[in-house]
């Protein structure tokens, strides 16, 4: 149990660090294109992705560093696909939005808002296809909730009883709006009811109990029962997407950086594992793991022109 | 050679690949109730069961994002099917946004053996502006789609057994006009190559470039013509990618040319095929290219509205005529 508190602690810390160097990056003009940072919601990816296998398939939304990282450890194939290298998970052609791992489960990043839903659905259509256990997941936001897509999929996949995990990673807003004023409802996990299957509500930053609701459910789908949904509540601490204006209430966002931080909470509540001295030693592991990340991802070579006219006949 | 409706044929196509490869799927709104509501699927239900002949409720775009993951997770081959072409509408994010970029995107990494039938598309049985588009230009538009559009029975089964082999998506879109018509069909094991157009009638004076349920309008009018042109009639089968080698072909031979198509003409098949003879075979033309289409307005419902919008045999036969000018 020590063990996996600390392998918590330490991967929540890893994509904290990647996302603040993403930022950094970005700021300075390095990196390109959208970025949409997932600091504050570490624990939702480490929870979920430790009750997973590798053959388990995950698809994820447009904020996919996190999920990414927590699914296959991969720091150095996101960090370069960030920076479009060819050493990149997608080789550089896909970017921020578009991660992909095979051998990991990690079918893809998606840049519109509630299209995994659907694909994931896919995904646990084909495990049950070729009579594996595996399961699909989706992590999609509040925002994506109010998606056709999410409907569809819940529906469908209750009817043919598919090993699907709904992920609702809710942090309380979609882009800049927020869930009250877009939702009828804010108990998305009331969908799971509607479309008779169980589903559970968690702290999303209390990465122990993520990790406990993921298990649970996990068994539940594995066992051959059906779909499964977790309204995970978090706080996304960082603007929509870059360094744009955020208007929400700063107090809110001290709260989930300050007393309700995901590693915060978990080393005041185990003191005895997470003394000072360990956590300077993990503290620099994953910066280390980050940095060396960020160094081979700046120094790898971009994408060979040459091979991608010949692979898509252009 | 046997005689099989279309329907048939292309369903003798979904049973021999779905025998040949267990990756191959069938899914669709009603395709497990009474064979589909075209009878496009007799009898595949009873053979490979529910896990592969998927019926499901009315969710386009869940269900394609179904096949999009189940192409991603296991390489599996799902054969998609819309009731109607136009309802796929609905599932246009997954269509446009996922299934044509998966592989780009995901960094070659991503196959996407997805088809996407379009069924029942097309004018003329007066089921008005929501049940009659032609859609085909599309998804030639969308850079990672190859597209197809067969005439006959033996070129709607050759060409959905390559389909389903082909590792890229393709669009397979059909016109409910030859659904129940027969024709005859190769016996035994036989595809149709994706790429390659077909030679319906030689002729030496004028090029009828033609596709889908436009084929039948377009002999009529060649024949009617007889006495004064000779047309060499093309049907050309795949949309993406073009069989240019066969249509540079026959205009060297004839210099003149017709594209005739039921769709309208903006940004079409038609003007497309005209844009690549001007610019691989300028020195080929003798008149310039003209094209025979649908008119730019959503099908009304009334036969006489019908009429005046959708592309007819008097159409074909103008347009034959002014490309013939000066010969």
């Amino acid at each position: 149990m020590k063990d996996q508190l600390i392998g918590f602690w330490k991967w929540m810390r890893i994509i904290r660090y990647f996302e603040e160097s993403a930022k950094e990056l970005y700021r300075a003009g390095k990196l390109k294109g959208a970025l949409h940072l997932s600091i504050g919601q570490e624990a939702v990816p480490v929870g979920v992705c430790a009750a997973l296998r590798d053959d388990d398939k995950v698809l994820s939304t447009h904020r996919s560093h996190g999920h990414y990282i927590g699914k296959t450890h991969d720091v150095n194939g996101a960090f370069a696909e960030l920076l479009g290298r060819a050493t990149g998970c997608s080789r550089g052609f896909g970017g921020s939005m578009h991660m992909f791992n095979r051998e990991k489960g990690f079918l893809g990043s998606n840049g519109i808002v509630g299209a995994g839903i659907p694909i994931a659905m896919g995904a646990a259509f084909a495990q049950k296809y070729k009579g594996s256990d595996g399961i699909g997941v989706t992590f999609f936001g509040d925002g994506a909730a109010n998606q056709g897509t999410l409907h569809e999929t819940l529906n469908l996949s209750s009817l043919k009883r598919l090993p699907l995990l709904a992920v609702c990673e809710n942090n309380g807003v979609a882009a800049t709006t927020l869930t009250a004023r877009s939702t009828a409802h804010q108990n998305r996990q009331l969908l799971a009811q509607a479309y008779d299957f169980p589903g559970e509500m968690v702290d999303g930053n209390d990465v122990e109990a993520v990790y406990a609701a993921a298990v649970k459910a996990v068994k539940h789908i594995r066992s051959g029962k059906g779909p499964y949904l977790l309204d995970i509540r978090t706080y996304r601490c960082e603007p929509h997407c870059g360094i744009i204006r955020d208007t929400r209430d700063k107090s809110i966002r001290d709260y989930y950086l300050g007393e309700h931080d995901c590693m915060k909470m978990l080393a005041k509540k185990y003191p005895r594992i997470f003394t000072a001295k360990t956590l300077e030693k993990l503290e620099a592991e994953a910066r280390a793991v980050v940095d060396t990340a960020c160094e081979l991802a700046q120094a790898a070579p971009t994408p060979d022109l040459e091979q991608f006219k010949v692979d898509f006949g252009v | 050679m046997k005689n099989l409706t279309y329907i048939d044929a292309v369903c003798e196509a979904l049973n021999e690949e779905m025998t040949r490869d267990e990756k191959v799927f069938f899914i669709g709104e009603d395709v497990d109730v009474d064979g589909g509501v075209w009878n496009e699927g007799v009898g595949l239900l009873e053979k490979f069961g529910p896990n592969r002949v998927v019926g499901t409720p009315i969710s386009e775009a869940g269900y394609t994002g179904l096949a999009v993951g189940a192409a991603l997770a296991e390489e599996l081959r799902p054969v998609v099917e819309f009731m109607y072409g136009d309802f796929i509408h609905c599932a246009m994010d997954q269509v446009a946004d996922q299934v044509a970029k998966a592989r780009l995107m995901f960094g070659n990494q991503a196959k996407m053996p997805v088809v996407l039938r379009l069924c029942a598309c097309g004018v003329g049985t007066r089921e008005a502006a929501q049940h009659s588009q032609q859609l085909e230009a599309w998804f030639a538009h969308l850079p990672g789609f190859k597209v197809v559009m067969p005439s006959t029975p033996e070129d709607g089964k050759g060409l959905m057994k390559s389909a389903i082999r082909d590792d890229e998506p393709v669009v397979f879109v059909e016109c409910r006009n030859v659904y129940y018509k027969e024709g005859p069909v190769p016996e035994g094991e036989y595809t149709i190559p994706i790429g390659k157009a077909k030679l319906l009638r030689p002729g030496k004076d004028v090029t009828l470039l033609t596709y889908g349920y436009a084929c039948v309008h377009s002999m009529t009018a060649a024949e009617n013509l007889a006495g004064e042109m000779d047309v060499e009639v093309i049907d050309l089968r795949t949309l993406k990618p073009l069989d240019m080698e066969m249509i540079l072909e026959s205009v060297k031979k004839t210099g003149r040319v017709v594209v005739a198509q039921e769709a309208p003409g903006m940004c079409s098949i038609g003007s497309e095929v005209i844009k690549r003879i001007v610019d691989e075979g300028f020195d080929y033309l003798d008149a310039p290219p003209v094209l025979a289409c649908g008119k730019d307005v959503p099908i009304p419902f009334a036969e006489e509205l019908e009429d005046y919008a959708t592309l007819s045999v008097k159409d074909i036969e103008d347009a034959l005529k002014k490309a013939a000018i000066g010969l």
